[in-house]
């Protein structure tokens, strides 16, 4: 790619007005993540696949209730697999529904 | 769950009115204390009272959206870059100091998560369950998208703008969050890259050091630490385009509980949409005359006037509009009402230039969108 900027700029400005530069690198620091996975069935299971991409706040803040049981974290362990790409073995899925079920 | 107390404080929590609404209150570096849905990635929800100090939000107070759990922590300004590509005559490498050298605008907007006050849904459905504070109202600079891709020169068979930027996956599997926006939209003038917000750098949560403006649209397209614009023939076929952040394609992006939409678009504008700051649901108020003041906003045609009710919506009144900061910004209102002793039902309205009124009754769709019912807030006077 070619790096025209400067000239393409200069000729929309009339002028090259040098940039001073002065701002510094930013760093950022997020604090602690204080979320864990609630002690529940297959929680082993559920730490080493669910973990990696998201905190456990995503799970505990779902809506709760008789309506939201099976089905619901079902088709929320599906779409990891499905839409998001988790690579969640065969056998880990069940597991993970029914801690999911039991738990939230 | 016992009756509303929203936004009921305990030290370092606070519970949001629906049910599992607990939330820590969370203290994040460029933030005051926020509303924490998760952690990773993070997502910060405004405390609602913030609504009623001003009508601009500060930008320690403004609300944090990401998807992926990738974000940057550490970014050079100098070193940053925005690549224009795709069907353009000149491919561009722009650096901060050039877009800064250009001609720049300002507008005051508000960003609105798509899923705003989806907590409220009902039934309930699954996502992020937000109060009402995934909003924030700000003065942006920056420049016009229009006045960059006309450095680069777009090609005439160009179809749609594709927005990429620093925040990426933890997996290699998972869809990176891109967005697309039509390319007469992209060059309407008013879409601008911002690097700043109420006169400062961008918050690095909120996208430093630029990212991209769409007035009027919910805040999925607003593509945080903007690094990548890409021009194309087709229509962008990305996951966060194609599956989601999409409604039901009718006049109330709605559908009955349980129905699947059968014809989807992606998300647009938003609805009408007012609140009440001054007091929340649940509140206890001196019997006798009350101010009582708040904001209302659209997806762009500018708010036309906002109606109060004491009475349950029995009968409304008209409240006064305050100063008026561009059709994408909120608009503040106040009202002056005599509630006596004893409680009372109250509701406010607005309607927008378009004349499109809030409802009474809460849309319904799968992903709980645009979520913009009339609000209700009971109060007690003593």
């Amino acid at each position: 790619m070619k790096r025209i900027t400067l000239l393409g700029l200069a000729a929309i400005t009339g002028s090259l007005v040098f940039w001073t530069a002065n701002a510094k690198p930013v760093t950022y620091s997020l604090p602690d993540e204080t979320a864990a996975f609630k002690p529940g069935p297959n929680l082993d299971v559920v730490q080493a696949n669910c973990g990696g991409c998201h905190s456990a706040d995503y799970l505990s803040t779902q809506p709760q209730g008789e309506k939201f049981k099976k089905d619901f974290w079902q088709a929320e362990v599906t779409k990891m697999i499905a839409v998001y790409g988790a690579p969640i073995a065969d056998a880990d899925a069940p597991k993970i529904v029914d801690y999911l079920t039991v738990t939230y | 769950m016992a009756a509303a107390l929203p936004f009921k404080a305990f030290a370092d929590a606070v519970t949001l009115p629906f049910a599992n609404g607990e939330r820590p209150l969370v203290k994040y570096p460029q933030k005051r204390p926020m509303i924490g849905l998760t952690a990773r990635p993070p997502q910060l929800e405004t405390p609602f009272s913030v609504f009623n100090e001003s009508v601009v939000t500060p930008n320690d107070a403004f609300f944090v959206r990401y998807h992926l759990a990738d974000i940057p922590l550490q970014i050079d300004p100098d070193a940053h870059t925005i690549q224009i590509k795709g069907m353009v005559d000149n491919p561009l490498t722009l650096k901060m100091a050039d877009l800064k050298r250009m001609p720049s605008m300002e507008v005051v907007a508000v960003n609105q998560c798509s899923g705003n006050s989806r907590g409220f849904s009902e039934p309930r459905v699954a996502g992020g369950q937000l109060g009402h504070g995934a909003m924030g109202n700000a003065r942006w600079r920056g420049v016009p998208l229009k006045a960059v891709l006309a450095l680069a020169g777009v090609q005439n068979d160009a179809r749609q703008v594709v927005f990429n930027g620093l925040d990426t996956a933890v997996l290699e599997k998972t869809p990176d969050f891109v967005k697309a926006l039509e390319i007469a939209h992209a060059n309407d003038g008013e879409v601008m890259l911002a690097y700043q917000m109420n006169g400062q750098d961008l918050p690095m949560l909120n996208g430093f050091p630029v990212r991209l403006v769409v007035p009027g649209y919910y805040g999925t397209y607003w593509i945080k630490h903007l690094s990548d614009i890409t021009v194309i023939g087709t229509v962008f076929d990305g996951f966060w385009m194609k599956s989601a952040y999409r409604i039901p394609y009718n006049d109330c992006a709605c559908v009955e509980p349980g129905t699947p939409p059968k014809v989807t678009v992606p998300i647009g504008r938003f609805n009408v949409r007012s609140f009440i700051t001054s007091l929340a649901d649940g509140a206890k108020v001196k019997a006798g005359p009350q101010s009582l003041k708040g904001i209302a906003f659209d997806g762009g045609t500018g708010i036309a006037r906002v109606d109060v009710s004491t009475d349950d919506g029995k009968t409304w009144t008209r409240a006064t509009l305050g100063a008026d900061l561009g059709k994408y910004s909120f608009r503040a209102w106040t009202h002056r009402v005599r509630l006596p002793a004893g409680s009372h039902v109250l509701k406010v309205r607005a309607t927008s230039k378009d004349g499109k009124a809030q409802l009474d009754k809460a849309l319904f769709n799968p992903s709980g969108y645009m979520r913009n019912v009339i609000e209700t807030y009971n109060v007690t006077a003593a």
